[in-house]
């Protein structure tokens, strides 16, 4: 894929310049008596791609979740474009928010899954479309022609009116990520994306992100690609037991770790 | 590359021969197959059986067939049949429709709308549909009166004799069917709910659809595989359920050939009837689930890929058109 064509265009920043998109402030999170994050402090900024790195049952992707409010937090604080997520803050107190105005936060976060979770029922294109129609109301005629540019920026133009059952793990991701982007999301975040493709399935998803990060998409990816986390990120961040470990931009955290812990983490993966 | 692959493997099993060109496909096996002697002999001491028994029941000369002829198409009969069919199918609109309900309220956080939804299942269906038909039908001497009002304040809207409303023998059974069905449709639908991944919702909820969308556009489209095959399993079972509705007089196919029977005694041939025409109905609602299943299949089945190829040329000629 050319550095020419973007897939998505005129990103905008945050609300305010200099605000950080995501930012997370002592973020506990437990599943009854297990505390799976204690207490992590992220601050992303807009435009930029962070990669959350660590073992497996670290917190990653229960932080990643938290981010769009499919977990709620136990304790701390958690902002995404400077709107705290899931809760209304009225004085000292904290409201929970209807779901409908949590569905209109999520609405501004696009999310990518290990496993797609691509609507069976539905052909590639409407998958695309239905959340633009149904939840941002775009007439179906408009929505039909924005899900198909989409499609083809992602490469699968000819693929429209395929159902996922006949597409590949990569093409299935790449539609996940295009019905994603359909809603225009200010932040998108990506769970393993490629941890359940075949290997040589994997490129074609990390060049869609590849090109989104460059396009200045503002990304927050859980990835053991550590290719993916040196080309492109701007941070990374290494959790562990549920905090993080250590935090910094991917020449000084991959390359001359500080950690012990990020120092075995980093031997059993590119060993 | 794969074709390549396949043709040097091929060559390998075969072990003989020049390498065939790779679009050439080698002639197929033609082995002697194994004499299955068995199965050839109970084939024919079934056949033998069956056949027996059948002529035995044509030519049984109680079963009276020009008896069977001349009722098969009595007004008597098709005005029965008509009702059994009207039950039928409004008992299970009833059924369908409480059983979404009272799925979703089982599965809801809210603990009273769940224990409701589960003491009604618990009633419903620990109960004999039976039982439940007399007991409907015997509302007059149970609530004499029906009230609409706000109860403990005295407040009353109006009333009615329940005596009157139930001596319309189709609204006790209809509530009796319909209720009853209603508890199975929840467990139905609760399990096509539950047995949809739940990263579905959370791809639905994170695209910003708001869980009541989520269940309309996502969950329950998807249960409806599930359901559906059940589902048309319960019609089969309602149709055949009616005829218990004869228990209180209701004059549905059954109970009017019962009626029949007992003045003329002619109850093999009646009863004969009754099954031909229940097997007739069961038979049709069998080909009517099939289709069900193929539209709620969409995305599953094989056929996808042509109607995929077709929604791309409908694609490109509108294309054309602009």
């Amino acid at each position: 894929m050319s550095s020419e064509s973007h897939i998505v265009t005129a990103v905008e920043g945050g609300e305010a310049p200099g605000q950080p998109m995501v930012k997370a402030e002592q973020v506990w999170k437990s599943f009854g008596k297990l505390d799976v994050l204690k207490g992590v402090d992220l601050e992303v900024m807009p435009q930029q791609t962070y990669v959350l790195l660590g073992p497996s049952g670290g917190g990653k992707s229960t932080l990643l979740r938290c981010i769009n409010h499919l977990e709620k937090i136990n304790a701390g604080r958690l902002w995404v474009g400077g709107e705290l997520m899931g809760y209304r803050q009225k004085g000292d107190a904290l409201h929970e928010m209807k779901a409908r105005d949590v569905a209109k936060q999520r609405s501004h976060v696009g999310m990518v899954f290990q496993r797609f979770n691509l609507f069976p029922h539905m052909t590639a294109i409407e998958n695309v479309m239905e959340a633009p129609i149904r939840v941002q109301h775009v007439p179906r005629k408009q929505a039909d022609a924005e899900a198909e540019e989409i499609l083809r920026r992602v490469g699968l133009g000819e693929k429209l009116d395929t159902y996922p059952g006949q597409l590949s793990g990569g093409q299935q991701q790449r539609v996940a990520i295009a019905r994603a982007l359909a809603m225009k999301p200010k932040l998108m975040l990506f769970d393993e994306p490629t941890s359940a493709l075949d290997p040589e399935l994997v490129g074609e998803v990390l060049d869609v992100m590849k090109q989104l990060a460059r396009d200045g998409m503002t990304m927050v990816v859980v990835t053991h690609e550590m290719g993916f986390a040196k080309e492109v990120a701007d941070g990374v961040a290494l959790i562990d037991g549920g905090v993080i470990v250590e935090n910094g931009p991917p020449g000084e955290v991959l390359v001359d770790p500080k950690e012990e812990r990020t120092k075995l983490f980093l031997s059993k993966v590119l060993a | 590359m794969g074709s390549a692959n396949q043709t040097d493997l091929g060559v390998a099993a075969a072990g003989v021969g020049p390498p065939a060109p790779a679009s050439a496909r080698p002639e197929a096996i033609k082995a002697i197959p194994i004499r299955r002697w068995g199965r050839w002999l109970s084939a024919a001491i079934i056949t033998y059986i069956f056949a027996a028994l059948l002529y035995s029941f044509i030519k049984n000369s109680n079963v009276e067939w020009p008896t069977v002829w001349e009722y098969m198409f009595k007004p008597l009969t098709l005005r029965g049949l008509l009702l059994t069919m009207e039950l039928t199918i409004i008992s299970m609109v009833i059924g369908a429709a409480g059983g979404v309900l009272l799925a979703v309220m089982r599965l809801a956080d809210n603990f009273v709308l769940s224990g409701v939804a589960w003491v009604y299942i618990w009633f419903f269906r620990g109960t004999p549909v039976y039982v439940q038909i007399i007991l409907w039908a015997n509302l007059g001497v149970f609530y004499p009166k029906l009230i609409a009002g706000l109860p403990f304040t005295g407040i009353v809207f109006g009333s009615t004799d329940s005596g009157t409303l139930v001596a319309h023998i189709i609204v006790p059974a209809i509530l009796a069917l319909g209720l009853n069905e209603a508890a199975y449709g929840a467990e139905l639908v609760r399990s096509g709910i539950i047995s949809v991944e739940a990263g579905q919702s959370e791809a639905a909820l994170s695209l910003g659809m708001s869980p009541t969308l989520t269940m309309r556009r996502v969950v329950l489209p998807q249960a409806m595989r599930v359901i559906i095959p059940t589902f048309g399993n319960e019609t089969i079972s309602m149709l055949k359920t009616t005829s218990l509705i004869a228990a209180i007089g209701g004059l549905e196919m059954f109970g009017r050939l019962q009626q029949v029977w007992s003045q003329t005694f002619q109850i093999i041939p009646l009863i004969v009837v009754a099954c031909i025409w229940y097997l007739f109905l069961t038979s049709v609602l069998t080909f009517g689930q099939g289709y069900l299943e193929a539209y709620f299949g969409k995305g599953f089945g094989e056929k996808e890929a042509e109607a995929a190829e077709r929604r791309a040329d409908k694609r490109a000629a509108r294309a054309r058109h602009v």
